[in-house]
């Protein structure tokens, strides 16, 4: 089963760190996800440039707004996404307690949609194989 | 087994069972089925169709497999008849139709287990608190939605959409049927004590409104503890049950016949369950010689040095100092400390309790507990400082919310003041 973990961090807590500190912490998590690909666990994921660097779309009277910034004026934003394979949700949580990202901020775990996932499967095959 | 007996004898015979044995049949068949309403279906059918058969053919060598295998067919049976509607249902039928145990193989370690995967599950983190406790009342314990809410002063429909939202998280949220590995068990196993515990503090005192004890759930949670204990021999499951053994035993000496509040201190000793208290004080005594006991057995401890004294004079109040030291060592907060500090009042005289509650509200906390100010009053009551009792009575009773608590400290203001 895939379940999406959400990584956040408090931005202003990171900023406060040392080079070293920070750069610590980052190699345990790259350790961490390595050994995640090594036990099969590890099915992706992205660290994110900070929340400053983000944009915004909304659509505000019938047009789509774009914005500077988060979705969301958060303490804590998202830094990183991992999709994670794991048997249930007692497995994905016992892997992810043990992530050093942890550290870094909450992990926010939710399962995929796998019914909507595989239904966009076969949306796939279906436009394959019309244009093979 | 299997002589014909008079249908009288069979119709008592099955609920029997069913009083005695249905929570470990009902979870078993979550296992095999895989979803809670369809094997709570299955059970009420599996009951059903053995109180026909059973006039008939005689009770089944082995009457508890009997009935998981005749709920498991009912539930194939429910399954493809909703499966004319849906197809997607039969799809859940996969692994149900294939039998993965023999009858011969439903034993007492199957069902124990199954028993702890139920609770677990309930009680899992993934749940929010108050569906925990739902969810374990009626999955496990049996209540009907309209008892659970009547405890917790809550609306059946409250707590039945509860109950369904639960067991939609459980679903969607693939939270598995199973007992913890190893390493997650004591985390795992702090959540379904608390949810235990709280169903027990909801019985003894009531957060708000008139009734003070509701002893169905009082006797709840002891049966809980007690059927926890047997499947999993912990020390603070000892704890636990030794605590809310000990809290019951003073169940008939605590309230008067108006519903008024007695305090420890004033309460009929004799009125104590003193079979409780043996049982209490051994568990607290089995659990300490673990040596890794925690606070659930600490509290325990505590409450059992006042148990064995006769008389309020007696109380080893040093003994009962040092459990709050252990206390505070193990989980620090105001209101160990507070308690801590009556009792140092009680062995060193009130000046020294006081002191320690001054400072706790000083530094800002506990600020809103009523108790916290109740404490205070009656430690300047012992002083004979009227003026400074009366107003933290008055402060402990703008904040105090049950009823019995709040005609306890209107009678306090209203002795000061004669």
């Amino acid at each position: 089963m895939k379940f999406v973990c959400l990584g956040y961090a408090d931005e202003s807590k990171l900023e406060k760190m040392s080079k070293e500190e920070l750069s610590a912490l980052v190699e345990e998590c790259l350790s961490y996800d390595d050994e995640l690909r090594r036990n099969g666990h590890f099915a992706g994921g992205e660290a994110l440039k900070s929340a400053k660097d983000a944009v915004t779309l909304r659509m505000r009277g019938g047009k789509v707004d774009v914005t500077d910034g988060p979705f969301a004026e958060t303490k804590e934003q998202i830094g990183g996404i991992l999709l994670l394979e794991a048997k249930d949700l007692n497995q994905a949580i016992a892997i992810m307690s043990k992530h050093p990202g942890v550290k870094f901020g909450p992990f926010e775990i939710r399962p995929a949609d796998e019914e909507f996932m595989k239904m966009i499967e076969a949306r796939i095959q279906k436009t394959a194989v019309k244009q093979g | 087994m299997g002589a014909k007996s008079s249908p009288g004898k069979i119709k008592s015979a099955v609920d029997e069972l069913y009083r005695t044995q249905s929570c470990r049949i009902f979870a078993t068949l979550v296992r095999v089925i895989g979803d809670f309403d369809l094997a709570e279906e299955a059970l009420h059918d599996a009951f059903a169709v053995a109180i026909d058969k059973w006039s008939t053919d005689g009770v089944p060598a082995n009457p508890m497999a009997w009935l998981v295998s005749t709920g498991r067919f009912k539930a194939i049976d429910t399954i493809r008849r909703r499966a004319r509607f849906n197809s997607k249902i039969e799809e859940s039928l996969g692994d149900l139709t294939e039998p993965t145990t023999e009858i011969e193989d439903f034993d007492e370690e199957t069902f124990k287990d199954d028993l702890l995967r139920l609770i677990f599950t309930c009680c899992h983190p993934a749940l929010s608190p108050n569906a925990q406790i739902a969810l374990t009342l009626r999955e496990i314990c049996g209540l009907t939605t309209e008892e659970i809410a009547s405890a917790f002063l809550s609306t059946p429909v409250t707590i039945a959409q509860r109950i369904v939202r639960a067991k939609s998280k459980i679903r969607d949220a693939k939270i598995p049927y199973e007992v913890p590995e190893r390493e997650a068990l004591p985390e795992r196993l702090d959540s379904v004590l608390s949810v235990i515990y709280l169903v027990f503090n909801e019985g003894y005192s009531a957060s708000s409104g008139s009734q003070a004890i509701r002893t169905e759930l009082t006797g709840k949670a002891i049966h809980l503890g007690r059927m926890l204990l047997k499947l999993l021999p912990d020390a603070e499951v000892m704890g636990l049950l030794a605590l809310m053994l000990l809290h019951e035993s003073r169940r008939s000496a605590r309230i008067d016949n108006e519903g008024n509040l007695i305090l420890l201190e004033d309460q009929n000793r004799s009125l104590w369950d003193r079979a409780k208290i043996a049982e209490g004080t051994q568990l607290v005594q089995q659990a300490i010689a673990t040596q890794e006991f925690g606070v659930y057995t600490i509290q325990a401890a505590i409450s059992s040095v006042h148990a064995r004294a006769a008389t309020v004079e007696e109380t080893d109040w040093g003994e009962i100092v040092a459990g709050y030291d252990l206390l505070m060592q193990a989980e620090p907060s105001s209101i160990i400390e507070l308690n801590r500090a009556v009792a140092v009042a009680m062995r060193d005289g009130p000046e020294s309790g006081l002191h320690i509650i001054d400072a706790i509200l000083e530094r800002g906390d506990l600020a809103e507990y009523h108790l916290a100010h109740a404490a205070r009053a009656d430690l300047n009551r012992r002083l004979g400082r009227k003026a400074d009792a009366e107003t933290a009575y008055q402060l402990a009773l703008s904040l105090a919310k049950q009823e019995p608590e709040r005609r306890f400290l209107e009678r306090r203001l209203r002795e000061l003041n004669k």
